[in-house]
This record gives structure tokens, C-alpha cells and sequence, in this order.
């Protein structure tokens, strides 16, 4: 798969001195969905607003489609569609007006058969003559998303499409980045949401104070990184558990009717298999076992704060 | 250039024009009549005539002057001030537009509308007072010249504001008293000569003395003149709004 995005070495350094970006690297694949996770002042937007033209780098370079940001601005940008955080429309436009004056910003001729075959994508067909203040939020955020394709980009950014969004119209605005995904629009999206990435990227970067952190496959990432948790239920309650399983890092709940043990699939031996050996020496009779896949927010909890703060700042 | 994107900018602001056309024409017509009404019929009733025209006549460019250097600056100022206010301005900084298409589309925008509005004062003013006008391209050039000019001066107002405090403060503290003194309703020979001196110092003097000999032939400064200074303004503003878009100052802040 060739990079339609190569970042390398980027840095932001404002002039109070702060590193927002510390030399980050980084290449995005042609019709990849990639989440970026990572706490408020990370470093997401910045990452993205250099990309997109919004903030000037220190230092670094990237290439959008092989044109250079800074050097062939006008040819990347033309590949470039920016769904930004704050919901920013005018509102006295109607919805189909806001679309059409993007494209032709973007240098686009008109096209309106284009323009209604995304408005009727974004279920926004029946809305295009509205004004943008009588929409709801999640409509406004689907006219954004609107305007951002209205050049046919390569790439669209989405920067925490979700935030401040209830559950229902969240699904919604993922079942839109799936479609848009299947198009072959290459997607980045920045979040707080460990579930959005869990659920919709093919890869996943975790950034952290300006440093990235690492870029994964998520499947990768969730097997590499991931705990698993082994609950045993039994026949009979315990009132105490035995020294030797104690040892090994068992834990009894209060009712003594379940048994916990946290164990890392990276391990050479997770010890299972011992483990209900000693179970059944110490006649314990077990009724039922289930293991849990540790989930997207441990890990990156246990990646970011596994980061000495000095190497980072 | 690119200029979809031109077009794209300056059928936006248009539309914003024609979305409100009664507000945006009714309130400089409204005001000019009341000029003509106090300056015109009672004022001028009592001073006759100015350098042989009649006096009603003679503020006809002046007044005309007074509504395009205003609608000029308040159009261009909102017109990117507001994109700034509610956030949209991130879609000029993102697209793949540079900075003089961006200012083609708003300028563009803004002098059409200042000219048009100015056209319908002068078409009322011809009900109040037979008006002859004696170079009519050159009125049209000059019109044209200062609303593009002054809508320059406008969009780098509205580059500049952080509030609508701001936005308002420099038209009315500085463009309203430079008509007033520059010469919109007298002729600067009516002066003594040290205050005609001093009002030769004003820029907006050559613009209105231009103007005023495109209708009677009558200025209080050379032709030439009017013309260096309205052409100078244009490269001047035009430099700074370039400077501006290429250091971002106000504007990625």
C-alpha cells in the first residue's frame, strides 16, 4: 500500500517556548481509516493543523500525495478535506449554498450532480435548503463533513468528529466513516474516544506531549498490549484461599464463589494451565471459566503513563 | 489564481448583499435624502451657488463620496471580520486559495456594493437637483477606483478587529471626519489659506476633488493628483493585506 501522507520529523514549537510537536514521523496509507488517540494538549491538532495549512511548522516536512506542504501547497491542499473540531458554520447560509462556496474555494468548478449525490450520502438531500442555524448538531456536523468532501479530497480529517455528541448520533457519524472509508477516502480522525478507535481504525497512533508514541495495526496493538482477565467460577465458596494459589496472584471475592487472575498474553506462559492443575489438587471444583480482553483505554492509560515525563516535555 | 475560488468568494458575499437588499439599500438612500433635504433645499437655499453651481448640485459628489468610502469600509470589514467571529475564516486558510484570491472576492464584493448603492443616490439625486455631469467614464473610474480603495482600507480593518467594538471605532473616528473634512460639502477654496493647506494634507480631499471635476470641472487639486493618490492607496493597501496573509498576523493567531 504507498503513503498518500509522509510526515517526517514535524515539529511545532511556539513562541512561549512550548514543543507541541517533537519531531514526529509518520506515514499514512492510501485508504487507511487512522485513529489518533490521545489527551487534550497531545499534540492531535497540532499535527493536523500543520498538514492542513492552519499552523506554520518549526521544523520538518510533509508530503500530501508527493506535493510539499510548504513548496506545493495549493497541489496538496487540493487533495485535503478538514472536518475541524468546533462546529463553524454561517448561519444565515443554506445548507446547499455552504457546499457549493467550498468547492469553488477549493478551486472546484460547479458540479451539482456531485453536490447532490453528497447530500443524499449524508442524508442532507431534504435539508439543502435550510438555513445552517435551524439544523441540528448532528446535522451541522454532517454539513461539515459535507463541505470537507465537496472537492472530492483524497484524504479527510476528522478532528474529534464525536465530541460532545450523544451516543446515537456517535454511531451515526462512524456507520458516515465507514461509507466514507469504503469510497476509498483515506481518513484520519483524532479522539478521546477509546471505543471510536476500537471500533473504526485500521491503525491506531498514540500521542503524548508531542511525541508519537507508536502507530499500530489495531489488531496488533490489542494483542501485543493486552491483558486478559480469567475469572473462575466455583461450586462451592471458598472462606479462604490457599497459600500457594494466593502466591501465584489469585484473588477470591468477597462471596468466595469467583476466582480472578490478571495474566499477559505476551508471556511465554500464561500459566493457566497450572493453575487449574492446582485447583484441582486443592479439590476446589471449578463450575465455569471466562476470560476478558483488556480494552483499548488500558492500554493506552498503561502506554501514556509508562512515559517518563522528563523525555517527553 | 484560480478564479473559481474568486468567484466563489465574491458570490458569497453578494448574496449576503441581496439576502438583506432593503436594509442594505434603504438606510444610505434614507440618510442621503436627508443631506439633500437639510444641506441641499434649506441650507442651500440661502448660499446659492458654489464657484457658479448650484449648491444642492454641488455636494452631489460629495455626498456620493461620503457613501461609497462608508459602505466601502463597513462591507469589506464585516465581510471578513464575521467569518472570523463565527469561525469559518479556518476554510481560507485551509484551501488551496492564496491570499489575493481571497481579497479579490471580498474587495470585489464590497466595491460592487458601495458602487451600486452609490449609483442609486445619484439617480435619487437627480430627482432633488438637475445634476449634469461633464466626464461621465471618469466618474465612473473614480467611483469605481476609491470603492476598491477604500475597500481595501476595509478588509484590513477587518483583518485587523478582535470585536465588533473595533470594527466599528475606525470608521467612525477616522473615515467619517476625513469626508466631513475633506471637502464633501464645501470646496476647499472657501477656506482660508492656512486651513486649506491643512485640508490638502487630507487624502480623502483629492479622491472628492476628483470626483467633483468628473461632474462640474471643478477641483481643488489636479486631476493627476487625485489620481496618484487614490492609485498610491491601492498599492499601499494591497502590500499590507499581502503581508498580513503571509505572516498570518490576526489571522492564525
Amino acid at each position: 500500500m504507498s503513503a498518500i501522507i509522509e510526515i517526517d520529523h514535524l515539529s511545532k514549537r511556539y513562541g512561549s517556548g512550548t514543543a507541541a510537536l517533537n519531531g514526529v514521523s509518520l506515514k499514512i496509507n492510501e485508504g487507511e481509516i487512522l485513529a489518533l488517540l490521545g489527551p487534550n494538549g497531545a499534540g492531535k491538532t497540532t499535527m493536523i493543523s500543520i498538514i492542513c495549512g492552519l499552523v506554520t511548522p518549526t521544523g520538518g516536512t510533509v508530503r500530501v500525495g508527493g506535493h510539499d506542504i510548504r513548496t506545493d501547497w495549493r497541489a496538496a491542499r487540493k487533495l485535503i478535506g478538514l472536518v475541524p473540531q468546533e462546529i463553524a458554520l454561517e448561519p444565515f447560509e443554506k445548507v446547499i449554498d455552504c457546499v457549493r462556496f467550498t468547492r469553488g474555494l477549493y478551486g472546484a468548478g460547479p458540479d451539482e450532480a456531485y453536490i447532490e449525490k453528497l447530500l443524499r450520502s449524508l442524508a442532507l438531500w431534504d435539508k439543502r435548503d435550510a438555513r445552517t442555524r435551524e439544523l441540528s448538531g448532528g446535522m451541522k456536523r454532517r454539513v461539515l463533513i459535507a463541505k470537507a468532501l465537496s472537492h472530492r479530497p483524497k484524504v479527510l480529517f476528522l478532528d474529534e468528529p464525536t465530541a460532545g455528541v450523544d451516543v446515537a448520533l456517535r454511531r451515526e457519524m462512524w456507520s458516515v466513516v465507514r461509507d466514507l472509508s469504503a469510497d476509498g477516502v483515506t481518513i484520519i480522525l483524532t479522539t478521546h474516544y477509546l471505543e471510536e478507535a476500537e471500533d473504526m481504525a485500521d491503525r491506531i497512533g498514540v500521542i503524548n506531549r508531542g511525541e508519537l508514541l507508536l502507530v499500530k495495526p489495531k489488531a496488533e496493538l490489542m494483542g501485543e498490549f493486552g491483558k486478559k482477565h480469567l475469572t473462575i467460577d466455583l461450586y462451592e465458596p471458598l472462606s479462604e484461599l490457599p497459600h500457594s494459589l494466593a502466591e501465584r496472584g489469585l484473588t477470591l471475592s468477597k462471596d468466595g464463589l469467583t476466582l480472578g487472575y490478571d495474566y499477559d498474553t505476551r508471556a511465554d506462559r500464561t500459566g493457566i494451565a497450572r493453575l487449574l492443575g492446582d485447583l484441582t489438587q486443592h479439590g476446589i471444583a471449578v463450575r465455569d471459566v471466562a476470560t476478558k480482553q483488556s480494552n483499548l483505554e488500558e492500554i493506552f492509560m498503561s502506554l501514556v503513563a509508562d512515559k517518563p515525563e522528563e523525555a517527553t516535555a | 489564481m484560480n478564479w473559481h475560488s474568486v468567484r466563489a468568494v465574491y458570490h458569497h458575499e453578494m448574496a449576503r448583499f441581496f439576502r438583506t437588499i432593503w436594509q442594505s439599500l434603504a438606510s444610505p438612500v434614507l440618510s442621503t435624502v436627508l443631506y439633500f433635504v437639510v444641506f441641499g433645499a434649506a441650507i442651500g437655499g440661502r448660499i446659492q451657488s458654489v464657484e457658479g453651481v448650484a449648491y444642492g448640485a454641488f455636494i452631489v459628489p460629495g455626498l456620493m463620496m461620503l457613501t461609497v468610502l462608508q459602505q466601502s469600509v463597513s462591507n469589506a470589514s464585516f465581510g471578513i471580520y464575521f467569518p472570523k467571529f463565527s469561525g469559518t475564516i479556518y476554510e481560507y486558510l485551509v484551501a488551496p486559495t492564496g491570499w489575493i484570491e481571497v481579497t479579490l472576492g471580498f474587495v470585489g464584493a464590497a466595491a460592487s456594493k458601495a458602487v451600486l448603492i452609490a449609483m442609486v443616490i445619484l439617480l435619487t439625486s437627480f430627482w432633488f437637483n438637475g445634476v449634469h455631469i461633464a466626464h461621465p467614464v471618469w466618474m465612473m473610474a473614480f467611483l469605481f477606483l476609491t470603492a476598491i480603495a477604500f475597500s481595501l482600507l476595509g478588509f484590513i480593518i477587518g483583518l485587523w478587529a478582535k470585536s465588533f467594538e473595533q470594527l466599528q471605532i475606525v470608521p467612525m473616528m477616522v473615515i467619517t471626519p476625513l469626508v466631513f473634512l475633506g471637502g464633501a460639502f464645501y470646496s476647499a477654496s472657501m477656506l482660508p489659506p492656512f486651513w486649506e493647506g491643512v485640508a490638502k494634507l487630507n487624502p480623502v480631499l483629492y479622491l472628492i476633488s476628483g470626483f467633483r471635476w468628473a461632474f462640474f470641472d471643478l477641483a481643488d487639486v489636479p486631476v493627476g493628483m487625485s489620481l496618484v493618490a487614490v492609485a498610491l492607496m491601492i498599492v499601499v493597501c494591497m502590500a499590507a493585506i499581502r503581508w498580513i496573509f503571509l505572516t498570518g498576523w490576526r489571522l492564525r493567531e
